[in-house]
Parts: C-alpha cells; structure tokens; sequence
C-alpha cells in the first residue's frame, strides 16, 4: 500500500529516530488506558512529551486537521502517526492499540460492572474520575496554547473559536469554516 | 452464528458505517443520532441503560468512541462490541489516512505552512471548548471544581501521573465529599 515512491515524509523530531511498529502499537494503547473521560491530554502526554513522537507545535497543527477530518480526534491522531512512521502497517498498529486492545481490558470490566448491579459507590467514584479528567484537559489546552501567547491574533482566532462552539453553541463545522479561512489569510500574510 | 446475531452485527454496520463519515469534531457529535437509533427506532436499550453506557464510557479507561463499543456488547456479545468498533471508526480512519497522506506529499507546497499554521489557533480554541464541555458536565459542586483545578495544576506544574489523579480524585469522591 505504501511505496517506496512515496514523497518523503515531514521530518520526525530528532527524539524519534526510527519507531518500531510493536511501540506504535504499545505507545497508543498507553494512551488508551490512561484515557479516562478526553484522549486528548492522554495523548498530548504520551505523542509529545514522553515519547516524543511529535513537537509540542506539530501536535497542535496536526490536530487541527484531524478536528476538522471525520472521526475521532484521537483516533485521526493515531492514523496520521502511526502512518507517518509505518504507512498503512503502522496506522493499523496504532488502530488496534489504541481501540482493539482497550476492547480486551474494558469488556470484562463492563461485565463486571454490569453484574455489580451498579452500586451508588461506583457513581460516586466516577463522579471523581470525570472532575480530575477535566483537569487534565485544561491543563493540556494552556500547554498546547502557550506558543501561540505572544502573537495577540492568534489567541483572539482561539478565542473566536471557543466562544462560537462553547457560548454561541455554533455547528463546530461552521465554526472551522468561517475561521480556519481568517487563519490561512492572516498566517499567508505573516500577521500571525 | 445465529441469524439474530447476524441480523444484529449488520444492523450495528448500517447504523454506525454511515455517521463515521460524517463525525465531524469527533464522536460525540453523532451521540444524538445513535441514541435516537439504539432507543427510540431498534427498542435495544432503554433511555436511562444508554446513560449509563455513557456514564461508563467516561469513567472507564479507552476513548471516548468506546461508548459505541459498549453499545455493540451490549445488544451482541464481545462480537458486536468488536463489529461496533470497526463500524465507528473504520471508515473515518481510512479517509483520516488518505487525506493525511495526501497532506503529506503537499508538504513543500508554498501554501502548506500558512495553511497549518493559520489553522492551528482554532484547533487551540476546540480544545478549550472541548475542557469547557468536560468541566460543565462534570462539576457541579464547589469541591468538584476543586478537583479540577487541582488536577489541572498538578499536570502542569508536577510531574504526577494521570492515572494517579483520576484515581486520587475517585478516593476523594469515595468519601462523599463531592
């Protein structure tokens, strides 16, 4: 599927010299596991800091295009690095470690919980995991945010994109259509 | 194989193939429509079952997209939840693929760099919209909101591990607190 024909690819970051496919597979079922409530920060974790598979800035742009694709975010995420390393093997590798594996841990523990009867304890818990993993989120959206401090535009096309979605509860698609074209313009004539 | 089981895994590909491709910002923009589908059209689960589906999906380790995972095992065993899986997620990947490989041989074009770059800060701002959900959703008490800022800071500032927070955070809930 993938030939040697094929251009070269964008430069990996230097941490990342060559990445086996059995760690894509393991990298993205880490991530998976540690995903409770938003893969986002998981993997931000996980792609960016600990494994070094993607620059801090590379994360932020290359999800940018997998927000705007069909499909988990998460899941684009692991399709364009698991590809990027491996081509079709390795966006299959990070396929299946990121929702196939997670499958074999999370079936039995449904089944466990369903014959628990699901007591008020485990509610309660939960309530707990949802409050923390929220956390994690906006601590990972001011780490992806932090390069774009000093460019004043920048932060007020975010800040157009949050309000449209999260205050005006605009379609996420109109939001990335009328904006992401502001952004090309303003980026092509270097005012961002 | 039983003719319900088949019946039941081709129904979950019909549902599911379909709203892959049109999930755009992610699998919680198709939530509306598989709930109308899973409860109202096919009677597999009642409201407050696929609640708690989707409770689970949150609280329990994987992404989000499992929910539809846990709706497959719920109606087909270990095989609808694997059908599910594929059914959800197969034919955005695929497109996330082409398109991806396709923005990659464009990657010396001129207009690549303003491109991602003008696109980026909009991406930022998701995924404040994204935590703005989470923390609506989630908090609904002051010590919650404390969970959540504490978590947030930990992450940023230390070194501690996720899975350390969420599980502080369900001990500290184990104590009725929240």
């Amino acid at each position: 599927m993938v030939s040697t024909s094929q251009p070269p690819l964008p430069p990996a970051p230097p941490s990342a010299p060559a990445v086996p496919l059995g760690s894509l597979f393991l990298g993205f079922f880490e991530l998976a596991l540690s995903s409770s409530g938003g893969a986002l920060a998981p993997a931000h974790r996980v792609l960016v800091d600990k494994r070094g598979w993607l620059t801090n800035r590379e994360f932020t742009e290359i999800l940018a295009l997998c927000q705007v694709l069909p499909g988990p975010n998460v899941v684009n995420l692991a399709i364009y690095v698991g590809g990027r390393y491996h081509g079709a093997a390795g966006a299959a590798a990070a396929f299946a470690g990121l929702l196939l594996a997670p499958l074999l841990v999370i079936v039995p523990l449904m089944v466990l919980y369903a014959q628990s009867g699901q007591n008020e304890l485990v509610r309660g818990a939960f309530r707990g995991v949802a409050a923390a993993a929220a956390g994690l989120m906006v601590a990972t959206s001011l780490k992806v945010a932090l390069p774009y401090r000093h460019s004043l535009r920048a932060v007020l096309l975010a800040a157009l994109a949050f309000a449209g979605v999260s205050l005006l509860h605009w379609p996420l698609l109109v939001v990335v259509l009328v904006l992401a074209p502001c952004g090309v313009v303003a980026a092509w004539r270097g005012w961002l | 194989m039983s003719d319900w089981l088949l019946r039941i895994l081709a129904d979950l590909v019909v549902i599911l193939a379909p709203l892959s491709l049109v999930s755009i910002g992610g699998a919680n923009t198709i939530l509306p429509e598989v709930h109308r589908q899973v409860v109202s059209v096919r009677g597999w689960m009642t409201d407050a079952q696929f609640a708690d589906l989707f409770a689970l999906a949150r609280a329990a380790p994987g992404p989000n997209v499992l929910l539809y995972s846990l709706v497959g095992w719920k109606v087909g065993g270990v095989l609808g939840a694997l059908v599910a899986t594929l059914a959800m997620s197969g034919p955005s990947s695929l497109l996330a693929f082409a398109s991806l490989h396709a923005w990659r041989r464009f990657y010396d074009a001129p207009w690549r760099r303003p491109v991602q770059a003008g696109v980026a800060p909009v991406a930022v701002g998701l995924m404040f919209a994204s935590a703005y959900t989470l923390v609506g959703a989630a908090d609904t008490t002051v010590v919650a909101y404390a969970v959540t800022a504490a978590a947030a800071a930990l992450t940023l500032w230390t070194r501690a591990h996720p899975l350390a927070l969420l599980l502080a955070a369900a001990a500290v809930a184990l104590t009725g607190w929240l």
